[in-house]
């Protein structure tokens, strides 16, 4: 029994970020003003005020900043923070682990499971 | 425009029930209304504020209407379980400036029987909820950053729990009455790693509310002075993704302000309400407001350091949340009404402090790790 995923409510702003993850690449918005990315995507940078924001191809690689499993769950999930490499730092889940095995500082790499309407979600594996 | 010591919490009541099947939600927070008033020597018709949040059947206006009240200032502010910190602090404002006299707050709600709703999504929601954010595992995360971080054990976080069993014992409406041990925390079922079961608190229905107004007002109805001295409230997310704040909360920002504006400090204290949905978020931010340094809240936290009459800082005096009561999954109100219970010496003897004069109330609305509103009340009584 696996966990059922649910569907992405897609904002017209992000369509190409779940464009990319259907096809099972990473986006990050970042600002070009203040050369910052930041999580979850915003068309406006969160840290200066700046409209002019970009996507940028992120390779997917990361490490577990810090992570639960949930036991009081019909199917047990770990969710987890994982710092991309060179940031940001984003929330999801570790998936095909065994959760009693994890670490905080492993290394992760960005998977891109379907959903039943074939959107996909960014979750992350051990490296 | 500080308090200084100007506005009064006049009257408190706490529903004694814990499971509500057979009373309305909307009949509750009438019911708490009626009894905090009462306390206060007021009726519903002195009332000119009313603040309630997003637990208030049918929003603010039916819930005004429905307990007959006539107003002159509406608050509304829903940041989950610190709303009502942060009404006390709006209250008070209110009546400073001159547009209210009598402040009303009020909380109620049946989770098990009339559980709240999600409030709409958001644009955080495809990156939170999706991945099965649930309170437990937002805190679990804090708690097991906590230990790497800083050598924090289960243990330590046991004995918060431990010490709001040892004040609950006393309180005959809390909902876990036995003292339980460090031992008993460790072994109860793990819910998400690193937190137990007995790590989390109890899931209550019922309400409580309180009443503000002028401390010439409370004077003159003869209620003890329990004073505003300082307040203070913030927002505190993920720092977009930069620096998530894991390990401290927004008590690191209120806490100081609110300290600040009561002109003392926190080796003033003599009794603290702070919110205990898990024992990590008491931890923290006892760190935070200062009781310990960043990093020593399991030293500070262990051996009943937090038991009146055995530690030294006396803590959810009424068992808490881990314990007595938590309300429709929020803390906030029940953290005012035993701090003033404390400051009156109206606490039960077994956990009174000695000549509490001076006490602090630290509130948590959302998620710690992931989205939360903080507040911070310092009150005082006065002769």
């Amino acid at each position: 029994m696996t966990r059922t995923l649910p569907e992405p409510k897609i904002s017209p702003e992000l369509a190409d970020f779940w464009a990319a993850t259907r096809d099972g690449r990473l986006l990050v918005r970042a600002c070009r003003s203040c050369d910052s990315p930041h999580w979850y995507p915003r068309t406006i940078c969160p840290f200066c005020g700046s409209p002019d924001t970009e996507w940028r191809d992120h390779d997917g690689t990361g490490t577990i900043v810090t992570y639960s499993v949930m036991r009081r769950a019909p199917v047990p999930y770990v969710t987890a923070y994982v710092e991309l490499t060179g940031g940001p730092t984003l929330l999801t889940n570790v998936m095909d682990c065994d959760p009693d095995a994890l670490a905080i500082g492993q290394a992760v790499r960005a998977v891109f499971p379907k959903t039943e309407a074939g959107e996909a979600w960014v979750m992350f594996t051990p490296a | 425009m500080t308090t200084q010591g100007r506005i009064c919490i006049a009257g408190i009541y706490e529903h004694p029930l814990r499971k509500a099947p057979d009373i309305s939600t909307a009949q509750l927070h009438a019911e708490c209304a009626l009894g905090a008033l009462q306390d206060a020597g007021l009726t519903f018709a002195d009332v000119d504020a009313y603040y309630c949040a997003g637990d208030a059947p049918g929003g603010i206006t039916m819930m005004a209407n429905h307990m007959g009240l006539n107003l002159s200032q509406i608050d509304g502010t829903e940041v989950g379980g610190s709303s009502y910190i942060l009404h006390l602090a709006h209250a008070a404002q209110a009546i400073l400036s001159g547009r209210a006299k009598v402040a009303l707050v009020t909380l109620a709600g049946r989770p098990k029987s009339d559980p709240l709703k999600p409030p709409p999504p958001g644009p955080a929601t495809e990156f939170e909820a999706a991945y099965g954010i649930a309170t437990q595992n937002a805190y679990a995360m804090c708690a097991m950053r906590h230990m790497h971080d800083y050598g924090t054990t289960s243990e330590q976080l046991a004995w918060i729990k431990v010490a709001a069993s040892h004040h609950a014992q006393w309180n005959e409406h809390a909902m876990l009455r036995d003292v339980v041990t460090v031992d008993d925390v460790l072994n109860s079922p793990m819910i998400a790693d690193p937190l137990h079961r007995m790590d989390c608190c109890v899931v209550s229905e019922g309400g409580g509310a309180f009443v503000v107004t002028s401390a010439d007002m409370a004077r003159d109805l003869g209620k003890p002075l329990v004073v505003l001295r300082g307040a203070a409230e913030t927002n505190m997310g993920q720092d977009h993704g930069r620096n998530v704040p894991l390990t401290h909360t927004g008590a690191a920002i209120t806490g100081p302000k609110a300290f600040a504006e009561a002109g003392v400090t926190v080796a003033d204290i003599k009794y603290a309400s702070i919110y205990d949905s898990f024992t990590i978020t008491v931890l923290m931010q006892l760190e935070d407001l200062g009781f310990c340094e960043k990093g020593k809240g399991g030293a500070f936290v262990a051996d009943g350091n937090l038991i009146s009459g055995v530690g030294k800082l006396p803590w959810n005096t009424d068992g808490g949340g881990l314990c007595n009561n938590h309300p429709t999954n929020r803390g906030g109100l029940t953290k005012v009404l035993e701090a003033v219970r404390q400051l009156r010496g109206e606490a039960h003897p077994k956990v009174q402090v000695p000549n509490c004069d001076l006490a602090l109330v630290h509130g948590t609305g959302g998620l710690l790790g992931v989205r939360h509103a903080a507040a911070t009340a310092i009150l005082e009584r006065i002769a």
